[in-house]
């Protein structure tokens, strides 16, 4: 039987796909991990998940637990909870992170009020630390770190009275480590008795349409905000991406504007982004938006308000009318290439 | 058929519309300068229970909230829009819940006070903390399932319901037996305007409770109105161990606030000409940014 006190990752998968949320949490865990001397498990359920398991392993996971059944090939709320509660009952893991989605935020906070521990959600940092509470002093505990307040704040919460301690993560807040060549850990398959009434919900109908914007992974992104002004004018910015050969990225005022649909939009309530070169044409740079790009390779602000904060973490800024500086750039590219 | 539907609402800050008097010097937030709104999602929430009314004569509505005296103004918005009963769940002793202890005081007041209900209807999420788990942490205590990021009831029967809920990339439609629990979003459920003559009805409800309280207290919701009843509920009224509410059910503590500070390179002022960006785009070349 695997170790007890080890940090846990929830792996979600869409379609029989592990989701990339996952294996970042899984190089995080990893990190804590060997901050903590303890191993790294990570639990997948699934219809026939064993090969997927196996990607797991080079991500230095010491052991994956898959439980497979056809009834929870999609994720629905009952009989996760049940499983990931009954697994945790087992093996007293000391932390479980999930992936701050969909999935993850639906089942973590069931599996939170089952246990009765605490709940972090959208993390964007985790660390390990101690906490002093009178006289009493935690070590090695996990200070999860989110923002709060619609961005304005960044709180530290901490539990460390209950374990496991648990968060939700935002999805492309950790980066991926590179792959081991000799990945030691092991798949194990868990038996799992669910009844029928474990799965109370009945889909009718899933429908799951292909991606047309890839800002995670996209190496440059040209993202617009009120300031390109209208829906005609945003074709600058895809003119510009297209040329660049990048994503065309928004603001959420821009989303809001109707300028774009909602699926480009980077910051805190859409993608967090980490592209070589961000270039931010007519976005003011709210503390939500910042938050969701400050980490890009360089970051190049347009703005014709020489105060507007992006300018605070742009590595070039430019004051002027988008109309006027993007086809200089445009100009300026194709003259080098 | 007629539906019991209760709806969890809150009342919270104005985060998306935070001014600079909003964060303090030390970069805590100034609640004072915030001003207190029903929470958006709630109110899509209630709107969708609302739905149900109107679609099943006699169908009841009981508004839920938990906080301090002055969120009885979430219950009267609730109240002006069609809800048939409200109640404020409020105690000192709720004081600085995480959202365990506040589903734990949910729960309680569901299971003890309000008894019968086949759907439970809260907001996906609060826009001060954003967490969305106190929706799904009160289905787990209750032992209901849940269907969470509802974007329409397909179908509403004496047993079942059938929704359609937002997932990553698309949607789906789930079917499950009552009672449930069901969160939604902006998605649709846009909300009725308050009507004037319930505005009439009830602009001067008032608190009214079984169980004692501190009179400074509930001193400042007292001002708020005097005729119509609000249900008050404290830690005794609802049934709930008071070790399991408040700062003392809260696993999870807050160790520090941090204001937000996103720190830069220096940015480097490119002119606005066709030599100053020129100069800028060799230097990404060069760096191997771009190409």
């Amino acid at each position: 039987m695997a170790d007890k006190n080890n940090v846990w990752v929830f792996v979600q998968q869409d379609d029989g796909r592990i989701v990339d949320v996952s294996l970042e949490l899984v190089c995080k865990a990893r990190e804590l991990a060997n901050r903590l001397k303890v191993g790294v498990n990570a639990v997948l359920m699934g219809e026939s998940m064993k090969d997927e398991a196996a990607k797991l392993l080079p991500y230095r996971c010491d052991e994956v637990f898959v439980v497979e059944d056809p009834r929870l090939k999609n994720y629905q709320p009952v009989p996760y909870t049940k499983v990931m509660v009954d697994l945790i009952k087992k093996y007293e893991p000391q932390i479980v992170l999930y992936g701050a989605t969909i999935v993850g935020r639906d089942l973590g906070p069931r599996v939170a009020s089952n246990l009765k521990v605490g709940l972090t959600a959208d993390c964007t940092d985790l660390q390990i630390g101690d906490h002093v509470i009178k006289d009493k002093t935690w070590t090695n505990i996990l200070y999860q770190i989110r923002p709060a307040f619609g961005g304005n704040i960044i709180a530290t919460i901490v539990s460390p009275e209950k374990k496991p301690q648990m968060a939700t993560v935002r999805e492309g807040v950790m980066k991926l480590a590179p792959l081991a060549k000799d990945a030691k850990g092991k798949v194990t398959q868990i038996e799992f008795n669910l009844c029928s009434e474990d799965f109370p919900t009945e889909i009718l109908k899933r429908v799951r349409e292909m991606k047309r914007v890839n800002l995670k992974g996209a190496r440059i992104i040209v993202s617009g905000g009120m300031g390109v002004g209208t829906r005609e004018n945003f074709k600058l910015i895809a003119d510009l991406a297209h040329v660049l050969g990048g994503e065309v990225g928004a603001s959420r005022a821009a989303v809001d504007a109707g300028f774009i649909p909602k699926d480009h939009q980077v910051g805190q309530t859409g993608t967090t982004v980490r592209p070589n070169l961000y270039i931010a044409c007519g976005i003011s740079g709210s503390i939500q938006h910042r938050a969701g790009m400050a980490e890009s390779g360089k970051i190049i602000a347009i703005n014709t308000d020489p105060d507007a904060p992006i300018f605070q973490i742009a590595h070039y800024g430019i004051v002027g009318e988008i109309a006027d500086v993007i086809p200089k750039i445009i100009k300026a590219f194709k003259a080098k290439i | 058929m007629k539906f019991n539907i209760v709806v969890l609402v809150k009342q919270v800050p104005d985060t998306k519309n935070v001014t600079g008097q909003a964060m303090k010097e030390d970069g805590t937030v100034n609640r004072a300068a915030l001003p207190a709104i029903f929470n958006p999602e709630d109110m899509n929430a209630l709107e969708a229970a609302l739905m149900v009314k109107d679609q099943h004569f006699g169908s009841k509505v009981t508004v839920l909230t938990m906080g301090p005296p002055a969120a009885i103004q979430v219950l009267k918005e609730s109240l002006y829009r069609g809800a048939d009963e409200v109640a404020l769940i409020s105690d000192k002793r709720f004081a600085a819940a995480d959202t365990l202890a506040t589903s734990y005081a949910l729960r309680c007041a569901i299971i003890n006070k309000v008894k019968d209900y086949d759907l439970v209807f809260c907001g996906r999420q609060a826009i001060d903390g954003d967490t969305a788990q106190v929706g799904p942490q009160t289905a787990e205590k209750l032992g209901v399932n849940q269907i969470t990021c509802v974007s329409e009831i397909q179908e509403l029967t004496a047993k079942e319901i059938t929704c359609r809920r937002t997932i990553e990339g698309g949607f789906e439609v789930v079917r499950c037996k009552l009672p449930v629990l069901c969160t939604f979003t902006d998605e649709n459920f846009k909300p009725r305007p308050a009507s004037a003559k319930l505005v009439m009805a009830h602009k001067n409800a008032a608190l009214e409770f079984e169980d004692k309280y501190d009179e400074s207290y509930i001193e400042s919701a007292r001002s708020l109105g005097k005729t119509v009843k609000i249900d008050l509920w404290n830690v005794e009224t609802i049934g709930a161990d008071p070790a399991s509410c408040g700062l003392s059910g809260s696993p999870t503590k807050v160790k520090k606030i941090d204001s937000v500070v996103l720190k830069g390179a220096q940015v480097k002022q490119v002119s606005n000409t066709d030599e100053g960006i020129a100069g800028m785009m060799q230097e990404l070349i060069v760096d191997h940014t771009l190409g």
